[in-house]
């Protein structure tokens, strides 16, 4: 994507030229013209949305459910929300000031920005990261101040390694677990060193827990259950992995009321609330898709698993991700940068990958492959990926 | 262990023992034996194919749903005749069922014809037999739980941040 000059680029903000597109834009256009390419390269369930779930809001539709919803959501969503946070994590949430339904944790986090940040306020979060997290600062004329994490340490976050990033500007500290791109999850140890660092410094975490129902192992631990946080917490979930609802665009914020009032106002006056239909079918998700939610996450269990050995067994290193569902194996084996990597076996044997660099500095030498996708297609790529290492084998 | 290998199995017939030890975590060779101990035990009873014969022209496959009432033997109840009617290769499935009627039957075979001559040469003469009513299928929609049109699902956008 060269950017050409235009009349038209006066228009164009700041703060808009600040952010920069997304890295994979390329990709994008090799693969328009392509076929049989299989694609590690999404972000998203292979499944469709439950019936069930999806009838509830069909209808809702036949009913005339198609008004605007009260500016938090749904009363009974939020109620559900509140709830479901009570029985996983026994944390307790009012469902009125506390809860407030958005546009998927995507809007949850640019509201959390715009909400606390002032302009060149430092926002700490981990290198690799999620692309809107730096994006999502950026735009709130924020400061991201990245953290490195490494494979050694299958890409957790240390503690003292945050808190020596802490500056007087130092406002929030940003975290995803499990992790997309790297599949990492934190042991409630780590999290509770982090908490104790955030409390020392008087910081708000933001915790994109929006990968919490795909942990494979262990629980996953909210960050928001960890004693004498709540002050300092804001917590972002969604319906759109657990559930496989995506396109539907519904999730959530939780936090201290003051919080949510400043990101109700914001979401108030540019989003009004968040699909009506959408709200519906996460009521029905929450009351009858768990059975839904454990079947696929065993289903992914099974893929990652193969996937995982897969690569350890043609020679890309991959350290084993516990959440989400990618997984973040090294290319070191082959010399090339992870573009350089991706861009090749696209064309050469029409995989398609995310090169690690897109989501940092430090996924420079890793790939992106999401294992939501036929357990066949994972095989047949694994074969494919093979020949490609055995040819550029350093 | 050998539920989650069923639950595999059930799937996709075609997962290779090595695929499965990765996917429930033992060996390959464990899995090979609880396999066949399985298949030993009557659990696992067939590897098959879902095939939708209306795409393949092949042969011509009429479906027939038979309801049949049924007095059922002082002795051996209904399990007697059930048996007489599931040997008859044409009756894919038999079931037992509660209702106005006492067994079903799925049968499949190559035109009406043949299935009138199943139940009035073959059905209608097993003591105990006391009436059927035959419903011809029309269309499939759906069969072992996949869709037989339209089941090809929504395309994703192949690359997501
Ligand atoms: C870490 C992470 N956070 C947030 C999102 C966005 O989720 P939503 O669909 O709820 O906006 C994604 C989607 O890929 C994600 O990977």
């Amino acid at each position: 994507m060269t950017a050409k000059k235009s009349p038209l680029d006066k228009f164009i903000s700041k703060r808009a030229n600040n952010v920069s597109p997304s890295g994979i834009r390329k990709f994008f256009d090799l693969l328009q013209d392509m076929e049989n390419v299989i694609s590690l390269g999404v972000g998203e369930p292979d499944y469709a949305t439950p019936w069930h779930i999806s009838e509830a809001a069909v209808k809702s539709l036949e009913k005339g459910y198609t008004m605007y919803t009260s500016n938090s959501g749904i009363l009974e969503l939020r109620n559900l929300t509140s709830q479901y946070l009570k029985d996983k994590y026994g944390i307790s949430y009012k469902p009125e000031g506390e809860i407030l339904i958005t546009v998927g944790v995507s809007e949850a986090l640019d509201l959390a920005m715009r909400a606390i940040l002032n302009p060149g306020d430092e926002v700490i979060m981990t290198d690799p990261h999620y692309v809107a997290y730096d994006a999502s600062v950026i735009l709130a004329e924020g400061k991201p101040v990245m953290v490195r994490t490494s494979a050694k340490n299958n890409f957790a976050v240390e503690a003292k390694d945050i808190e020596a990033k802490i500056t007087a500007k130092t406002k929030a500290i940003l975290i995803g677990f499990p992790s997309n791109p790297t599949g990492a999850v934190m042991t409630r140890q780590k999290l509770l060193d982090l908490a104790a660092v955030a409390k020392k410094h008087n910081l708000m975490v933001i915790s994109d827990e929006i990968y919490a129902r795909l942990t494979y192992e262990g629980e996953h631990t909210c960050f928001a259950s960890l004693p004498g946080v709540k002050n300092n917490t804001i917590l972002l979930g969604g319906f759109s992995k657990a559930y496989a609802m995506t396109g539907w665009r519904v999730g959530y914020a939780v936090a201290p009321p003051e919080i949510i009032a400043a990101m109700t106002k914001i979401h108030q006056y540019t989003i009004m609330c968040a699909p009506t239909p959408a709200q519906v079918a996460a009521i029905e998700a929450l009351k009858t898709g768990e059975p839904d939610v454990v079947e696929m996450v065993e289903d992914y269990n099974r893929r990652r698993k193969v996937i995982v050995k897969g690569f350890n067994d043609i020679g890309l290193p991959c350290f084993e991700p516990k959440g989400a569902f990618y997984a973040f194996p090294s290319i070191t084996p082959t010399g090339m940068t992870s573009e350089r990597f991706s861009e090749a076996l696209l064309k050469e044997e029409k995989v398609a990958v995310v090169p690690g660099s897109a989501f940092g500095k430090c996924g420079e030498g890793f790939i992106r492959c999401c294992y939501a996708t036929s357990l066949a297609d994972i095989e047949e790529a694994l074969n494919r990926m093979e020949r490609f290492v055995k040819k550029h084998k350093k | 262990m050998l539920k989650d290998i069923l639950k595999i199995l059930e799937n996709d017939a075609h997962a290779s023992e090595k695929q499965i030890a990765t996917m429930v975590g033992v060996s390959a060779a464990e899995v090979t034996n609880v396999i066949k101990q399985a298949e030993k035990d009557r659990i696992i009873l067939k590897y098959k194919t879902v095939v939708n014969w209306d795409k393949a022209d092949g042969d011509e496959q009429v479906w027939a749903l038979i309801e049949v009432k049924v007095k059922p033997e002082p002795e051996a109840g209904f399990d007697a005749i059930a048996s007489r009617v599931a040997r008859y290769e044409q009756v894919r499935s038999l079931y037992l069922a509660s209702g106005t009627y006492d067994l079903l039957l799925v049968v499949v075979d190559k035109s009406e014809h043949k299935v009138a001559d199943f139940v009035s040469q073959n059905l209608a003469h097993i003591d105990g037999v006391q009436a059927t009513v035959t419903h011809f299928v029309l269309k499939r929609y759906k069969d072992d739980g996949e869709l037989l049109d339209g089941g090809e699902g929504v395309k994703r956008q192949q690359v997501v941040l």
